[in-house]
């Protein structure tokens, strides 16, 4: 009896057994047939729904005996895992494929035109101008700008160029009255900074700015232009100093390859003066129709600050002495990009703009 | 000054360097070679020819038909010069020949006869029409008579020559003349110059017996001398001489101006001949011009003189105003058979202010005005006396009537080879500098490194320290110098906060689309009054006008860069380029003088013009048109940049569309006006709908606090209300925000408008407007009765101020 008994209940758990085991497979299968997410809700409804087969199943439980219990109850647990995770692994795959499919609908044309942003940029010389500000940035120059409309007597008597001094014909100016006038050249900037400076610590400035002259405008000349000046004032500057910074500059700024040539040269701010050359970038110094068959392209002029200058700024010849360059962004903008007239800087073509708002 | 490199060879032994090499080593050393040019570079077989037979042509009345001997053949020719005649010495160019232009000669049938060659004029040989002698201008060139037959011409007419141009900075006014060059290039070859030989054979009478002379102003005139040649046979000058006049840029006309010439081109001297027998008395009396005096210059112009004039005259009228040109009164002239030759030293300013004032700039002029080599005056009159004696058949008196108080003395400067070297950053040996110095050719005393250098009076332009040193560094050679880098105390260079700025505010119109442009500051006197901001115009009285401006177009300063700008639109529009977005960043000039005597108040403005599509993409059919509101994104996004919050008013002002057009005001200040250009103004400048705003730049920059403080991060959140007004529909949205932000207390943190409506559901003449409101305190969350108690007092703040009511 207790034998039948036993057997009893050993049937009754071993059929349990078997038959969760073959509701596994079963769903399993079912998980695998299903082909769409309604499908695939509709195998988890019917086995995993409060109403299915494994429910069912346990809801026999109470014919086990306190040992078998445990047991049967852990592998409907696992079955019920096996089947969920299955489940929701095929759910998955499905909503990926549905989504494929979805985006497939969703295909545009690449190759059509994006709808355009607005972009834009700076002016050519200014380009140039904030390039060769932060060049002399790095060797320790401040920048330093002043007044369009000039005295005089900071245009040109400060500079060493009173007023019967024949070089005044070498910049026609445009006077408002006889003591102001549109500057001619930044120049004055440096003798309102060394006054400024009163003459006792050292002036390491460039000073950018617009400038007037008495021209008429065609493709070489304008009344309006754009210069960048610099000056170094302290105790014992050398020539060999303004040599040095200027190649430095000319390498950084045109490239590692050019060569600069110094010549002499005449300002009445400096002596001694020079102007220099830069080689040629199209034939190395050979000579070619680009620098006129002399392999040398002239970039600027500078020179020795002359010491009536330091002297009219308040400082002493005899301890300071100083170093003065200038350059004309327009003329190493038309070296440097090939513009070949300077009226383009002042049109604003959008045309001309644009093609240099690229880095 | 055209520096003829055959003429040169007089002075200085060239050896056989090429024009291009010395080209290149005079640049080198201080006066630049802006080109070299060869007359007649690849001219060929041109010989001298002499005609032997020379008739009509058979078939034509204007040619004639020559028979040329060329030395080893003779050729028939035909030529149609006018001035062909039996006898002449002829230059002609052989078959085979070639002349500029690359023309080549052969040989041809004119009317039936064959001729072999061309006899040429000096045109046809390459010499410049303004250059040629005016008797011989339009026929052919005739050798003088001992012109060897069969020679080269091309030699003899001194066109294998090469003509270096020197572009001479106002300082080297010593290289105005040969000798002058002659120097500067001994210096670089190091070779000696030749100087010319003075020396004049000259008869017992004595020039003082035939002229006195007088100098009322001593001060412009410190010295006069007066030659006299008599005897004289105006005729042509020598060949050669002719030949190195048109080699330096001037025309042969006789003897007696060539010699003048000549010697003004050697020497650098200007010398000025007048006609003895017509200068009206034997007494030169030279003074100050009077106020208004009269006189007729050699260009036949009459002209009103001054006391700044100095004259040369007879005692009684001006024939000459000094340095600049002479009297038609005693012109020289064919018949002239007594010369009276100035040799002086006028002063400088005044010879300038005498060529400016009278537009009469010429080669006598220009060297007087930069001051002549003192020692060289009267030399130079001896010269040209040696030369009328050679060439034009005078005898020459025995002396000068003179007038001498010219300083003739060398400046001396003292240098030091360490100074030398502390300055140029070089190691140039005591040695090195006694070579430089007599490679000048400069006098010197030397004790040790000490040198005293008598300077010569042909450098004008050397008197201190620095000017050696500059002397000493281009013959060292600005080659040799060494790189180096300044030893002073190393400083941080860098940009001020307003430069940073500006860059900022630079960068910051370049994202939003803008491209920059840079306009003329000087416009017109109309735009200059164009579209000021009403705070310019307060600070203005008038535009300021240049004193002589070269064009109307360019003769004001501008008050606001806009008028400009809209040119620059108008420009790319007619070039079909009509979308365009500008901005520019440049000083305006404010003057509150009407005579201005100050300078003016120059303001850093940024403004900005925008016009046509901003948005076009046409394959979608989206487009976009500029409008108010695309501007004053750009320029609120600017003002959120630099941390300021404006507001802005309705404005009516000139050349601005009076209901699109505000006032913008920043901590209670006007700064400026945003808005679109008056219709009117958009039609003159041919622009469709355009919009603009104009800041001041400066203010904005001045009163941006540099480094905001940190705020902290909120750890409460904001509470968001929303409330929708109706009004009338003439009630501005930025009123009624302020109304809102006045009434709502410190807790409200920001107000949006998000919406307007009008239309349908609405009262007509009525709107709807909708605001979001932030609350936020920053130490604790909001309770709901806080923000309703704000909301209430908003309510009816806004009733009270615009009639508003809540929207149902
Ligand atoms: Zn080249």
């Amino acid at each position: 009896m207790r034998k039948f008994s036993y057997y009893q209940e050993y049937e009754e758990g071993f059929f349990m057994k078997e038959r969760l085991q073959a509701l596994k497979e079963e769903a399993l299968v079912k998980v695998e047939e299903a082909s769409t997410l309604e499908a695939l809700q509709q195998v988890r409804v019917s086995y995993l729904g409060k109403k299915g087969p494994i429910t069912e199943v346990l809801r026999g439980m109470g014919k086990l005996s306190a040992e078998e219990r445990p047991v049967i109850g852990d592998l409907a647990n696992k079955v019920r895992e096996a089947i969920a995770s299955q489940l929701d692994e095929k759910k998955a795959a499905l909503e990926a494929k549905a989504l494929d499919e979805k985006l497939l609908t969703e295909k545009i044309d690449v190759t059509l035109p994006g709808r355009p942003v607005q972009v834009g940029g700076p002016h050519l010389l200014t380009s140039i101008v904030e390039e060769i500000e932060d060049l002399f940035i790095g060797m320790g120059f401040e920048v330093r700008e002043g007044p369009e409309v000039e005295t005089d007597y900071y245009n040109f008597e400060a500079l060493n160029l009173p007023k019967d001094h024949p070089a005044r014909d070498m910049q026609d100016s445009f006077y408002i009255t006889e003591e102001l006038l549109l500057r001619t050249h930044t120049s004055p900037v440096q003798a309102r900074t060394m006054l400024e400076y009163k003459g006792n610590k050292p002036v390491k400035m460039i000073c950018p700015g617009k400038v007037y002259r008495r021209d008429t405008d065609d493709a070489t000349h304008s009344h309006q232009f754009t210069q960048v000046e610099g000056l170094y004032v302290d105790k014992d500057v050398r020539m060999s100093d303004l040599k040095g910074v200027l190649n430095q500059f000319a390498k950084q700024f045109f490239g590692e390859e050019r060569e600069i040539r110094l010549r002499p040269s005449f300002f009445p701010f400096t002596e001694p003066s020079v102007e220099m050359d830069i080689s040629c970038k199209v034939c190395h110094g050979e000579g070619c129709s680009v620098c006129k068959g002399t392999g040398w392209i002239e970039i600027l002029g500078g020179g020795m600050v002359h010491p009536d200058v330091l002297e009219l700024a308040g400082y002493d010849p005899k301890i300071y002495s100083g170093f003065a360059f200038g350059m004309g962004p327009e003329r190493i903008a038309m070296l440097k990009y090939g513009v070949d007239d300077i009226r383009h800087f002042y049109t604003n073509d959008v045309r001309f703009l644009k093609q240099y708002h690229k880095a | 000054m055209f520096v003829s490199f055959n003429w040169l060879k007089k002075y200085v032994e060239l050896g056989d360097i090429t024009p291009e090499a010395l080209a290149d080593k005079i640049t080198k050393t201080g006066i630049e070679v802006e080109g070299i040019e060869y007359i007649a570079e690849k001219s060929t077989n041109v010989v001298v020819g002499y005609v032997e037979e020379c008739e009509k042509h058979p078939n034509a009345d204007k040619l004639n038909l020559c028979q040329v001997n060329v030395g080893e053949d003779s050729l028939q020719i035909i030529c149609g010069a006018p001035n062909i005649a039996k006898g002449q010495k002829v230059a002609v160019a052989k078959p085979g020949a070639v002349l500029p232009g690359n023309f080549k000669i052969k040989k041809a049938k004119l009317r039936g006869v064959e001729s072999n060659g061309m006899i040429c004029s000096l045109q046809e040989l390459g010499i410049e029409e303004k250059y040629v002698p005016k008797d011989i201008a339009d026929g052919i060139f005739v050798f003088p008579t001992d012109a060897e037959v069969g020679a080269d011409a091309l030699s003899l007419l001194n066109l294998d020559d090469a003509i270096l141009e020197l572009g001479l900075t106002p300082n080297r006014s010593d290289a105005l003349s040969m000798l002058g060059v002659a120097y500067e290039v001994a210096a670089i070859l190091d070779v000696p110059v030749q100087l010319p030989d003075e020396t004049v054979e000259m008869i017992d009478e004595k020039a003082t017996d035939k002229v006195k002379v007088t100098v009322d102003a001593p001060e412009l005139n410190p010295y006069y001398g007066a030659f006299v040649v008599k005897d004289i046979k105006v005729g042509p000058s020598p060949l050669w001489m002719r030949n190195f006049l048109i080699a330096a840029g001037i025309r042969p006309i006789n003897n007696v101006v060539d010699i003048t010439n000549y010697v003004l081109l050697e020497y650098g001297q200007p010398l000025h001949a007048f006609d003895y027998d017509d200068f009206g008395s034997d007494e030169i009396v030279v003074r100050r011009a009077k106020e208004n005096e009269m006189m007729v210059t050699l260009d036949d112009q009459e002209r009103t003189l001054s006391s700044e004039h100095l004259v040369i005259t007879n005692g009684e009228a001006p024939t000459a105003l000094a340095g600049v040109m002479g009297g038609a009164n005693a012109e020289v002239s064919v018949e002239t058979t007594t010369v009276l030759l100035e040799a002086a030293y006028f002063d400088p300013k005044t010879v300038r202010i005498a060529s400016k004032a009278h537009g009469l700039r010429s080669e006598s002029s220009t060297r007087f005005e930069k001051g002549v080599d003192p020692n060289r005056v009267k030399r130079a009159g001896l010269r040209a006396c040696q030369l009328l004696s050679l060439y034009a058949g005078g005898k020459v008196l025995s002396g000068a009537a003179e007038f001498d108080q010219l300083d003739k003395s060398e400046k001396e400067v003292t240098i030091e080879t360490n100074q030398i070297n502390a300055r140029l950053g070089t190691a140039i040996s005591d040695t090195d500098i006694a070579t430089i110095l007599r490679k000048l050719d400069f006098g010197f005393d030397q004790d040790g490194e000490t040198f005293t250098v008598h300077v010569p009076t042909r450098r004008q332009d050397i008197s201190i320290f620095e000017d050696m040193l500059e002397e000493v560094a281009r013959i060292y050679g600005y080659d040799l110098l060494p790189y180096t880098l300044p030893q002073g105390a190393a400083q941080a260079g860098g940009l001020t906060k307003p430069q940073t700025i500006k860059r900022e505010v630079k960068k910051y119109f370049e994202s939003a689309g803008l491209m920059e442009a840079i306009t003329y500051s000087l416009t017109t006197r109309e735009r200059a009054m164009m579209l000021t901001s009403p705070e310019v115009k307060a600070e203005t009285v008038t535009p300021v006008h240049l004193a002589m401006p070269m064009s109307e177009e360019h003769s004001t300063l501008r008050l606001s860069i806009l008028p400009e700008m809209l040119a620059s639109l108008s420009y790319n529009i007619a070039r079909k380029q009509v979308n365009v977005g500008y901005y520019e960043v440049g000083s305006v000039f404010l003057s509150k003088q009407a005579q201005v005597t100050e300078q003016p108040k120059e303001k850093l403005r940024a403004s900005v013009a925008i016009t046509g599509e901003w948005l076009n993409h046409p394959w979608q059919q989206e487009k976009k048109q500029v409008d108010f509101y695309l501007a004053k994104g750009i320029l609120e996004g600017l003002l959120d940049r630099l941390d300021f919050e404006a507001t802005y008013k309705e404005l009516v002002i000139d050349d601005m569309h009076p209901g699109r057009t505000a006032q913008v005001i920043v901590n209670n200040i006007p700064v400026g006006f945003i808005g679109q250009v008056h219709p009117r103004l958009q039609k003159a400048f041919d622009l469709k709908d355009t919009y603009v705003f104009d800041i001041d730049l400066d203010y904005l920059i001045e009163a941006h606090i540099d480094e905001p403080s940190f705020t902290k991060i909120p750890r409460f959140p904001t509470v968001s209300r929303d409330i929708a007004l109706v009004v009338d529909e003439n009630v501005a949205a930025g009123e009624i925000q302020t109304t809102i932000e006045e009434a709502a207390g410190s807790l409200l943190k920001q107000v949006n408008v998000f919406d307007l409506y009008q239309g349908e559901h609405l009262e007509a003449g009525k709107k709807s407007l909708a605001f979001n409101l932030l609350y936020l305190d920053p130490e604790r969350t909001l309770t709901d009765e806080e923000v309703e108690n704000s909301y209430q007092a908003i309510l009816s703040a806004v009733k009270e101020a615009h009639q508003a009511e809540l929207r149902g």
